[in-house]
């Protein structure tokens, strides 16, 4: 009982950071699982919740930091002496053998300990391999909990992408690993398979009691399957919670944006309990925000009660613009003071029609703000110009040509062209959140370096565009010789 | 889609004819060779010459020493040669594997002949050990070719699926790399052996007298026009030989896993 305290944290990764070239996939993850969790890395593709997968099997070592198993630094152990096992994405199941045989490969290498007793009749710790009959047991036991008893003989490539899956959970599992990795196993089945699947998962976490890693790209999965969800972006842990604190108190607006439907809008906090959007005053839940802070705030689509025009309460009029039948209830969309509200509700309204919709405190979720300002290093590389993100900006300033100076720029204050030449610098769109009355773009440069821009117009993720700062929004702050250090961390 | 006259088979007809004027016609003659006496009658006695002469029977045994030789010998230099030049960080380079392989696009004979004096200049002179280099140097390509692409076609996965499993280096090359691998192995042995198996010229440029082989007692047989029949005889039985050899090849490599060809990539970030 005591030992099992002690190493009640199973996995810990500790700042660990890993680069491919010049991009940074994982960028200072901080993560503890707990023994016999069903923890799921949740993110779009490219978030880097495969490359942490990675480093947990021990496929690629980290950059920088270090990985813990049962207390031991795993780090630089390879992947054939880590007490965890892989479920691959694409199953890699060996051809060349059949089912039993690629389920018993693992056990075939496992040493076990074994009491020997010597020619003086003492007791001697020995390793020894598992016999022919039990590598049979525990492999016909494996295939049994996966459903495949009598498949031993078959040849792999013969079973269905399903029962792939199944031998590849099967070989996985009867090595008694501690950690059980899964890459996307389910990615490659049909719906109603993945469904089966998921459930069935469930089903082994609960018996075998072992710690199960996840990952995937599919919200609605995590939000199904696991204890603990990690939400990661650009190699970045967004929010750690479970399914519902994730859903219901996102931490921030792409989390809000990534799990499940939601009404992501920019509002003010007045005082503690009193938040403005859409130039409309809520009672909210949340405190602790400075005065008139600058808030990202999220309603879920079925937060939002609807009454009749007419009616006293509500606190926003808006209009039906379409509605669409989706089952069990109807899904809208509702212009209100400039924002497309999306509604579920079990009541229909018309489109066209007026409506009043009321939000209770309890439906309004604050959350800080990623970031507020553009905020880069650069330095006066000429008069009224400043070098920043690989490109000469047109400032207002007197100051003198080589100092280094932190460079504000506000979201508002840049401008982004249809064509990469029209700019100052070419960036990649990497993402577009709709904030009601305008979009937030977010932006890639050449540099790696990111801009935040609201704008009205809409961008796709992935257009090439040029970029413009606005002189007059641009804000210069002298970095003083002594502290650039500690600016740059 | 505008409907199509022509029926895909179609197009197989110009191969179709070459392959008749170039293949089928000639294996018609040495067929009909075979069984014409010098008097132009049907006879067995050009293949009761070609087994009769002992020494005919010895030169097959050498021929098959020779050629299994050269065969394995280019396997344990193009395995390994093939495992490094797939690996990373060697994999990045496809032009270290073109060096490899460019030796391929040129004539054989030159290569032979420049072959002869560079062992020349080591003091190396004619005799089986410049034969065997000379087979060697010549065939390595075709040896490492296959193998090296199905090696770099391997999908990672396997590899790390053994690593995971709790296998190290050394067991997962022997439990998994080496047994996906099998069928580039087979056709690199297919297309080494059967060519040196009937090959002259190396041993005519590079050999003496006692590194003749088959291929060139053919030759001094249909130098001769009066000894057409024995050489058509012993064509024959070659031929039908390496015919033996590509059902066994065959066969073997029926029994080779065969890789599923998924979508390479994926996720692996």
């Amino acid at each position: 009982m005591r030992e099992q305290r002690t190493f009640d944290k199973i996995i810990e990764v500790k700042n660990v950071t890993k680069t491919f070239g010049e991009t940074t996939v994982i960028d200072d993850i901080n993560l503890s699982i707990r023994r016999g969790q069903f923890v799921t890395l949740l993110g779009p593709s490219g978030c880097g919740k495969t490359t942490l997968l990675r480093m947990i099997a021990g496929f690629t070592t980290p950059t920088d930091g270090t990985i813990f198993i049962e207390g031991q630094n795993v780090t630089d152990m390879p992947p054939y002496k880590r007490p965890v096992n892989t479920v691959f994405q694409k199953y890699a199941l060996f051809p060349h053998l059949n089912v039993f045989k690629n389920v018993a490969f693992g056990l075939k290498l496992k040493r076990i300990e074994d009491d020997k007793v010597n020619a003086r009749g003492e007791k001697q710790k020995t390793m020894r391999k598992f016999t022919k009959e039990e590598i049979a047991e525990k492999v016909n036991r494996a295939l049994k909990l996966v459903g495949l008893e009598d498949y031993g003989h078959r040849d792999v490539n013969s079973l269905s992408g399903g029962q792939q899956q199944r031998v590849a959970i099967a070989r996985a599992l009867v090595c008694e690993p501690k950690v059980l990795l899964l890459d996307e196993p389910l990615g490659a089945l049909d719906l109603k398979m993945r469904k089966e699947m998921q459930i069935e998962l469930m089903k082994m976490h609960r018996e075998l009691g072992i710690t199960f890693i996840y990952v995937t790209h599919d919200q609605e999965e995590a939000l199904t399957m696991s204890d603990v969800v990690v939400v990661l972006n650009d190699g970045v842990i967004q929010q750690i919670g479970t399914p519902k604190q994730v859903y219901d108190e996102p931490a921030n607006a792409f989390v809000a944006d990534f799990i499940g439907e939601s009404n992501v809008i920019s509002g003010t906090m007045l005082k503690d309990f009193d938040v403005s959007f859409l130039g409309a005053e809520f009672v909210c839940e949340d405190k602790g925000f400075a005065k008139n802070e600058k808030v990202d705030l999220v309603i879920r689509p079925e937060d939002i009660k609807l009454l009749p025009e007419t009616a006293a309460e509500g606190q926003l009029l808006g209009t039906v613009i379409s509605t669409v039948f989706k089952g069990t209830w109807y899904e809208m969309e509702i212009m209100a003071n400039d924002y497309e509200f999306t509604v579920q509700s079990t009541v229909e309204a018309k489109p066209g029609q007026n409506v009043k919709m009321l939000i209770e405190p309890d439906g309004i979720h604050i959350m800080k703000k990623l970031r507020t300002v553009n905020e880069f290093e650069g330095e006066i590389d000429g008069e009224n110009s400043v070098y920043i993100c690989g490109g000469s900006f047109e400032v207002d300033t007197n100051l003198e040509k080589g100092t280094a100076v932190k460079v504000l720029v506000p979201f508002d204050g840049v401008e982004l062209t249809d064509d990469e030449d029209d700019g100052v610098i070419g960036a990649n769109v990497t993402h577009v959140l709709y904030k009601g009355s305008y979009y937030q773009v977010q932006i890639y440069t050449d540099t790696d370096e990111d801009f935040y821009i609201d704008t009205t117009d809409e961008w796709d993720i992935g257009d090439r565009v040029g970029v413009i700062i606005d002189k007059s929004k641009v804000t210069l702050e002298v970095i003083e010789e002594e502290s650039e250090k500690d600016d740059k961390e | 889609m505008t409907k199509n006259k022509f029926r895909p088979s179609f197009f197989a007809i110009p191969w179709g004819v070459i392959s008749v004027i170039f293949v089928v016609f000639p294996l018609i003659l040495v067929f009909v060779y075979a069984f014409i006496g010098e008097d132009g009658n049907f006879t067995f006695e050009n293949f009761a010459a070609v087994f009769g002469e002992i020494s005919n029977l010895t030169l097959l045994l050498k021929t098959i020493g020779i050629s299994l030789l050269t065969t394995v010998i280019c396997l344990l230099i193009a395995y390994p040669t093939a495992l490094i030049l797939s690996s990373a960080p060697f994999n990045r380079y496809v032009v270290l594997a073109l060096l490899f392989i460019i030796p391929m696009w040129m004539n054989f004979v030159l290569r032979v002949i420049a072959m002869r004096s560079l062992l020349y200049i080591f003091g190396i002179n004619n005799g089986f050990f410049a034969t065997m280099i000379g087979m060697v140097y010549d065939f390595l390509p075709f040896m490492l070719l296959p193998i090296y692409t199905v090696l770099t076609n391997m999908d990672k996965s396997y590899k790390e699926a053994s690593f995971d499993l709790g296998a190290n280096g050394f067991v997962t090359f022997f439990k998994v790399t080496l047994p996906l691998s099998f069928g580039g192995i087979m056709s690199g042995i297919t297309m080494v052996f059967m060519p040196v198996f009937s090959a002259y010229a190396i041993t005519g440029m590079l050999g003496d007298a006692k590194t003749n082989v088959l291929g060139g007692r053919i030759n001094a047989f249909f130098s001769n026009s009066s000894t057409w029949g024995v050489g058509s005889a012993l064509s024959f039985v070659l031929l039908i030989i390496v015919f033996l050899t590509m059902i066994l090849s065959e066969l073997l490599s029926r029994r080779a896993p065969k890789q599923k060809q998924t979508t390479k990539g994926g996720t692996t970030k």
